[in-house]
């Protein structure tokens, strides 16, 4: 309409002002996400390499660098087991994802590519059983466990992880096997594969970047889990979330913030940068079945 | 060519050509090898699935209908159990407790008489969390879906929050809302955050919105990718302004996307437990439902698992309404998609 009235060189400054208007807004706001996403995070790494006389201490930038901190996360002799604690969360969060994907690679397979009666049952039941609460099942649990003296063992940890990634695999994966091209699987047994071959060097090729992302989402919700591994662990299989959440630091009866804050650091490293190396699998693992 | 063969062969369920019809015997046989190798396939997951969930729910159930062993208030002898029919129900929908002098209710302060705080801060929790997240998740998917440079490393730094375990999180805030923390200092305010109960509530939601946001960012910025560019530069060329579009177009397409994404940010709110647990300990009014089924499991596993079923029950009615009601149907959606390809 405007642009009728006017000439065509004004016009076109009008737009181009706009646009930069508009882009510069983006730029104001993609800033603040990125702010409001990262500071906390940041502020958790300056602290951990902070002396503890200055936990409060407002700078915003790193000052009264130490690695204190994080020998006291990894002191034994204040109670700290933490290496032990990493080895735990470790063993639990592999087990729990292998098994999960054992089973979930299979059941995915049938729900993406077969037809068959009370599929939408077996997906529903699946959905469900991946929103349960845990709390309903750790009660049960941990009078079994105790009973048959399971207290305190990994299987105690893992089973009941089991329960939320095992729905979780099984969906995530039945969106990705939905998406792939399976018509390549017979262009290749037409071309002269066998059917084991078309399996190999086509589908395996195809659905590994699946499976692999699949394990990646598993790996971190069995890692992050804290409500099981709280009331079902002992000493001895304490996970990480379960040693953070109950610090022992180097003053007694002093909340030990920066010690805290280095064992979150050194349990949140290697899962960020995990994260920001897989980050678009991740949001497609993330988002597959629940929008297309 | 293929493209006419295949509605010739559909149409030809009613011919008399042999050819055809054998194609129809042949289909419904590997239907039937289909079906036999999916469940050969599905059964293993759905055992596994039976053992830990289905297993320990029946027997949450049958725990549930149990007394706990302990002493009889009115004798003072040792009780072994028994059974209780829906006594533990009661006493914690009516908040009654065994007292020497019969049932009363429950004195102030014991876990039976916080059933129904445990549902109001629960439930005010989830509605307060997954309203800020929709509106602030909505926002945030807008700004990623447009096209600027360094979209990348946005959408990579919206995961750092998700990524980071919720007991760290919940951690991390504890520091920031410490009384000496950096809010207190930014903010010139000298607040006991987890002091009381608006603060306390406040700094759980407010760390809760930050951890979980980015997920229902990314699920929202999913569903608007899926509108195409055209719909939008149709509507401007018919004069459409920037609400009229957001109103009529983006709202109506990503609301499946944006229901399936609140019904489950909904149901992970309903079992909150990590951070009010690990910030406050579930003082100062914080005590969710599952706060209160594991301060429970130490004093009496049967009436914690009747506490554990009823918040089983109250979820899946949550998730119910959502999907009969207000049309929140992932399973639809992923069935659906399936039949489309």
């Amino acid at each position: 309409m405007s642009a009728t009235t006017l000439d065509p060189a004004a016009a076109k400054s009008v737009a181009r002002r706009r646009e930069r208007w508009s882009s510069s807004r983006t730029y104001i706001s993609a800033a603040i996400i990125l702010i409001w996403c990262l500071l906390p995070f940041y502020w958790m790494i300056v602290t951990a390499f902070r002396d503890v006389g200055y936990t409060f201490d407002p700078t915003p930038w790193f000052t009264h660098v130490t690695w204190d901190n994080f020998t006291t996360v990894f002191s034994e002799s204040l109670g700290n087991h933490f290496a032990q604690n990493l080895l735990n969360s470790l063993i639990v969060a592999t087990v729990t994802t292998a098994v999960a994907l054992l089973f979930g690679v299979f059941a995915a397979y049938a729900l993406a590519r077969l037809e068959f009666r009370f599929k939408f049952l077996v997906l529903g039941f699946v959905l469900g059983a991946s929103m349960f609460p845990g709390v309903a099942i750790v009660t049960p649990l941990f009078q079994l466990f105790t009973n048959i003296g399971w207290f305190g063992t990994y299987q105690a940890l893992i089973i009941p992880n089991i329960s939320f990634v095992l729905p979780l695999t099984v969906y995530t994966l039945t969106s990705f096997f939905r998406e792939m091209p399976w018509e390549l699987e017979e262009a290749a047994r037409i071309d002269g594969c066998t059917q084991g071959e078309a399996f190999r060097k086509v589908i395996m090729p195809l659905a590994a970047p699946a499976v692999f992302t699949t394990a990646i989402l598993a790996f971190i919700g069995a890692w992050n889990e804290f409500l099981i591994a709280s009331q079902l662990s002992s000493e001895a299989t304490k996970t990480v979330t379960v040693a953070i959440a109950y610090f022992a630091g180097s003053q007694p009866h002093q909340e030990p913030y920066t010690a805290v804050m280095a064992a979150g650091t050194v349990v949140t490293i290697p899962l960020v940068i995990l994260v920001l190396v897989f980050q678009r699998k991740i949001v497609a693992g993330l988002t597959a079945g629940a929008v297309k | 060519m293929s493209m006419q063969a295949e509605p010739l062969t559909r149409r030809g369920k009613k011919g008399t050509g042999a050819g055809p019809e054998n194609k129809e015997v042949g289909q419904d046989r590997k239907q039937k090898t289909q079906g036999r190798a999916a469940a050969l396939l599905i059964i293993p997951s759905m055992i596994v699935l039976g053992i830990v969930i289905v297993y320990p729910v029946i027997e949450a159930i049958v725990m549930s209908l149990q007394k706990d062993a302990g002493l009889d208030p009115v004798t003072g002898t040792f009780v072994a159990g028994g059974f209780a029919g829906f006594y533990n129900y009661i006493h914690w929908i009516l908040q009654q407790c065994n007292t020497p002098n019969g049932q009363a209710s429950c004195p102030a302060g014991t876990l039976g008489s916080q059933f129904w705080s445990a549902t109001g801060t629960t439930f005010l929790l989830t509605v307060v969390s997954v309203a800020l997240e929709t509106v602030i998740g909505f926002w945030m998917a807008i700004i990623m879906s447009r096209t600027f440079r360094g979209r990348g490393a946005l959408r990579a730094a919206v995961l750092v929050p998700w990524a980071i375990p919720t007991a760290v999180t919940a951690k991390l805030w504890f520091f920031i809302f410490a009384f000496d923390g950096i809010a207190n200092t930014l903010f010139h305010t000298s607040i006991l955050w987890t002091g009381s109960e608006v603060p306390a509530r406040s700094a759980i939601i407010i760390a809760d919105v930050w951890k979980t946001t980015p997920f229902m960012a990314l699920l929202i910025l999913a569903g608007l990718q899926m509108i195409p560019d055209q719909v939008y530069e149709a509507a401007k060329v018919d004069g459409a302004t920037a609400w009229q579009r957001f109103r009529l177009i983006t709202l109506p397409l990503v609301k499946p996307a944006l229901m399936v994404a609140i019904l489950f940010r909904t149901l992970d709110a309903l079992r909150m437990y990590d951070l009010p647990a690990i910030m406050t300990g579930g003082a100062n009014g914080t005590t969710t439902l599952s706060i209160l089924v594991v301060n429970q499991i130490r004093v009496g596993f049967n009436s914690a698992a009747a506490l554990s079923t009823i918040t089983f029950l109250i979820i899946f009615i949550v998730a119910f309404i959502f999907v009969r009601f207000l049309g929140a149907n992932a399973v639809e959606s992923a069935t659906n998609s399936g039949k489309a390809k």
